[in-house]
């Protein structure tokens, strides 16, 4: 009965620091790895025009809907600048005003983006467009070409892949001839597709953007064609007609409004560069849960001070060290002295190194030993003996630090940091047990614990397992879980194999 | 390794896990600790159940009484010197004689001399909880010395033999006679290096032995065979440890026996937490035999009964 309540509070514990850990990861982009870094683009929109002497009242079109990727930060360098962030008909634009301006002027809006594949479009389903009012014989062409189209397709995005085909038709026919007329770029190209499309009654709009890569200057705006299918919005390759989008491809804005106007300026000029740099996963997460409004960020261990994480990075591997004393102990039946002890020593090794600790953890006992066997002829009390062997102990550490300074050794000064007064129970039950069970089972159970500290130091070192407990304290609720489990383990421990080996022979 | 488990677990060979999760803590209530831990209780306990134990001469409780030592022993050539609650047999001091010259200085039951301070000092260290279980402050006790009986004369090496039956709800379960050699310091301990012999219950003869987790057949210092000893009172020492029961009211115990030469079976103490290398010494599992127990278990069975149904079921 007992051990299945273990096993469901296990169960429960290692559910909720599980799912935790889940979502913090996967929602919450919180990164598993250390070091991780994610590209990160910044991508600036230099406004350039020449300014009469008057008033300038600027208004730049700014990415709305970006699907790929997630806005990390957005600001604008505009010295004298009013500066505001509006909703237009065509998504959000930045607006910019000054009283007085005069001689040539630059504006800049700048963003950061990341890529995130979870921020979808989540647009509303759009209307069916108003029958566009097309003067003839633009008017018979388009009905024609619909017509046709139509009966060359079975849905809206077939329809739409059939309606470029044609357009791009490098022999067209003549009603495509007319509607191509006068069609000069990209974007007005796009246009009149969006305008035959709306003919079809089928909801379609430009996207202007780039495809982000690497360090680029002057990028140059494409533009795609959307499409909506009366569930969700699809891409097409105006050139093509193909139903895709370029590789991180960043949407700019939408509409066939002008990317950028400006009142009172003239020799508008808008360019755009984009760099591409890393930064820690961990503030990427953190600007988005902020504005995701999770407060899972509020309890994260890196709104901590700098100071006090550094503290709880060496706290948050202790439940490790005892998960390794458990397992030691209980499932491998290694001697040691003390229940934790071991722990503590694998935690003086963190500052003094394996090989250094190992040595000092050796020669303090000892030394401390040898002098807890003459104080034993002295026959002093319990409590003023062990007191005794701390002062001794201090004193012995005292003079390693001396020692190994005087001889150019900084690794000796790091003894400091070893808990003297674990040392000094290690070594009264050394002495102890050396005594009453003789020197064979002193060193083997101070070994075992050197040994037992040592395999704790490893696993408490282990850079990515520190880095994972420090971004996920919840997965120390699975240790947890483990330990408890653990806890209700009734079977042999590996020693015992050997020790009971004569029993087993049949 | 698998393999060797599988084995074990189908000879009923109980490990320090189980033995502790599913025995200690099932069968044996914290609060009846006490009754084991504290010697002077367990003698109260014994005592009042009528049951057979080493005469007590005095007890040493504080610091200050450590120099009373000399008057308590005053009329003693022999005596035990142990701690209140004290494990594994450390701490004890066995003293066997005076020395013939200095009537201050005493004889160690290993014919080395000890002084009267030394005794006081190691006297000073258990009440300061050296030996104790939690290094708390404990009680020194001084008690008669036993006079062991020559059964085990020819396979000891000095110190006092005993007998440890593990009794499992109040059933003898398994049995070994504890034989110190001169690795063991006269200790009757095995970790400590003494060789245990397991016992026949329904016949009360020895078993072969185990000397560091092996099996031998004789006694490492004195070249003696250590099997087919018959000890005597077997039936005594059976029905006395089932009422080990009654009287701890612990469901795992071990009580430990020693045979004196004069007054017969004598308990010396009993542990909440017996060791489990009485299996080797029996070669057979203790699972085995307590999960017959819980079969045929019958809460309203006398220790008497219960030392008959332990003869019945466990021979060799």
């Amino acid at each position: 009965m007992k051990q299945r309540y273990v096993y469901v509070l296990a169960g429960l514990l290692a559910a909720i620091g599980l799912s935790v850990f889940y979502y913090k990861w996967q929602v919450l982009s919180f990164p598993v790895t250390e070091n991780q870094e994610a590209p990160v683009w910044t991508i600036e929109a230099a406004v350039n025009f020449e300014s009469g002497p008057g008033s300038i009242k600027a208004q730049l079109h700014v990415p709305t809907l970006t699907p790929g990727f997630r806005m990390l930060n957005e600001n604008s360098v505009s010295r004298g600048y009013g500066f505001s962030l509006n909703y237009g008909s065509g998504g959000r634009e930045a607006q910019w005003a000054i009283r007085r301006a005069d001689g040539e002027q630059t504006i800049y809006y700048r963003l950061s983006v990341y890529e995130d594949d979870s921020v979808n479009v989540t647009d509303t389903t759009p209307p069916f467009p108003p029958r566009p009012v097309i003067d003839e014989p633009m008017n018979t062409a388009v009905e024609v070409l619909v017509k046709d189209v139509r009966e060359h397709s079975a849905d809206t995005a077939s329809f739409t892949s059939e309606l470029l085909r044609r357009l791009n038709d490098p022999t067209p026919d003549t009603n495509v001839e007319l509607l191509r007329y006068g069609v000069s770029s990209n974007a007005d190209y796009v246009d009149r597709a969006t305008m035959i499309l709306a003919a079809a009654r089928i909801p379609a709009r430009t996207v202007h953007g780039f495809p982000l890569s690497g360090r680029q200057r002057n990028a140059t705006l494409v533009s795609w064609l959307e499409v909506h299918d009366g569930d969700r919005w699809l891409y097409f390759n105006p050139a093509t007609g193909v139903e895709s989008l370029p590789d991180r491809f960043f949407v700019w804005w939408r509409g066939n409004e002008p990317l950028v106007s400006v009142e009172g300026g003239s020799k508008v000029q808008v360019d755009f560069s984009i760099q591409q740099n890393y930064l820690d996963a961990i503030a990427i997460a953190e600007t988005q849960a902020a504005q995701q409004g999770a407060s899972a960020f509020d309890f994260s261990l890196y709104s901590l001070p700098i100071r006090t994480q550094a503290v709880y990075a060496v706290l948050l591997m202790i439940p490790i060290g005892a998960l390794v004393m458990v397992v030691m102990r209980n499932m491998v039946g290694i001697d040691a002295f003390g229940t934790f002890m071991p722990v503590l020593i694998a935690l003086a090794f963190r500052e003094t190194k394996l090989l250094w600790g190992v040595i000092l953890f050796t020669l303090l006992v000892t030394l401390g030993l040898t002098i807890r066997f003459l104080l034993d002829r002295l026959r002093l009390l319990l409590v003023p003996r062990l007191s005794a062997v701390l002062i001794v102990v201090v004193l012995l550490m005292l003079i390693i630090s001396l020692t190994s300074h005087r001889l150019g050794l900084n690794s000796g000064l790091s003894v400091a940091l070893f808990p003297m007064v674990i040392i000094a129970m290690t070594i009264e039950r050394m002495s102890v047990v050396w005594e009453e069970r003789g020197p064979m089972d002193a060193v083997r159970a101070g070994l075992g614990s050197l040994f037992v500290a040592v395999a704790a130091y490893t696993f408490m070192g282990l850079k990515w397992l520190e880095h994972l407990i420090f971004t996920f304290p919840e997965l120390l609720l699975v240790v947890l879980a483990i330990v408890l489990v653990a806890g209700r383990y009734t079977g042999y421990r590996l020693t015992e194999l050997r020790r009971f080996k004569e029993l087993a022979r049949s | 390794m698998f393999s060797t488990a599988r084995r074990l677990r189908d000879k009923g060979v109980l490990g320090l896990n189980e033995r502790n999760a599913n025995f200690i803590m099932r069968l044996n209530p914290r609060h009846f600790y006490p009754r084991v831990d504290d010697k002077v209780l367990t003698k109260e306990l014994a005592i009042a159940a009528g049951m057979a134990v080493p005469n007590l001469y005095g007890v040493i409780a504080h610091q200050a009484e450590v120099k009373d030592f000399p008057k308590i022993v005053a009329n003693q050539t022999s005596f035990v010197v142990k701690p209140a609650q004290g494990s594994g047999g450390d701490g004890i001091l066995v003293i066997t004689g005076r020395s013939e010259r200095k009537r201050g200085n005493f004889r160690l039951s290993s014919g080395m001399l000890i002084s009267d301070g030394e005794i006081q000092h190691h006297i000073s260290n258990i009440v300061g909880g050296q030996y104790s279980l939690s290094g708390a402050r404990d009680k020194a006790l001084i008690e008669y010395c036993v006079q062991f009986d020559p059964t085990f004369a020819a396979v000891s090496f000095q110190g006092v033999p005993d007998i440890r039956v593990v009794v499992y709800r109040g059933y003898p379960v398994m049995a070994m006679v504890r034989l110190p050699t001169r690795a063991s310091d006269g200790k009757a301990n095995l970790h400590q290096g003494a060789v245990g012999a397991g016992v026949n219950l329904a016949t009360g003869t020895t078993l072969t032995g185990v000397h560091n987790n092996e099996i031998v057949d004789d006694h490492p210092d004195t070249g003696a065979l250590v099997s087919n000893i018959e000890i005597p009172q077997w039936d005594f020492i059976l029905e006395s440890s089932a009422r080990g029961y009654e009287v701890t009211g612990l469901g795992y115990l071990g009580v430990d026996m020693v045979i004196d030469n004069h007054l017969g079976p004598l308990i010396l103490e009993m542990n909440a937490r017996p060791g489990l290398n009485i299996q080797i010494a029996n070669s057979t599992g203790l699972a085995r035999r307590t999960s017959r127990i819980d079969e045929i278990h019958d809460p309203n069975d006398t220790p008497a009964e219960r030392a008959a149904v332990a003869r019945r079921e466990f021979h060799a």
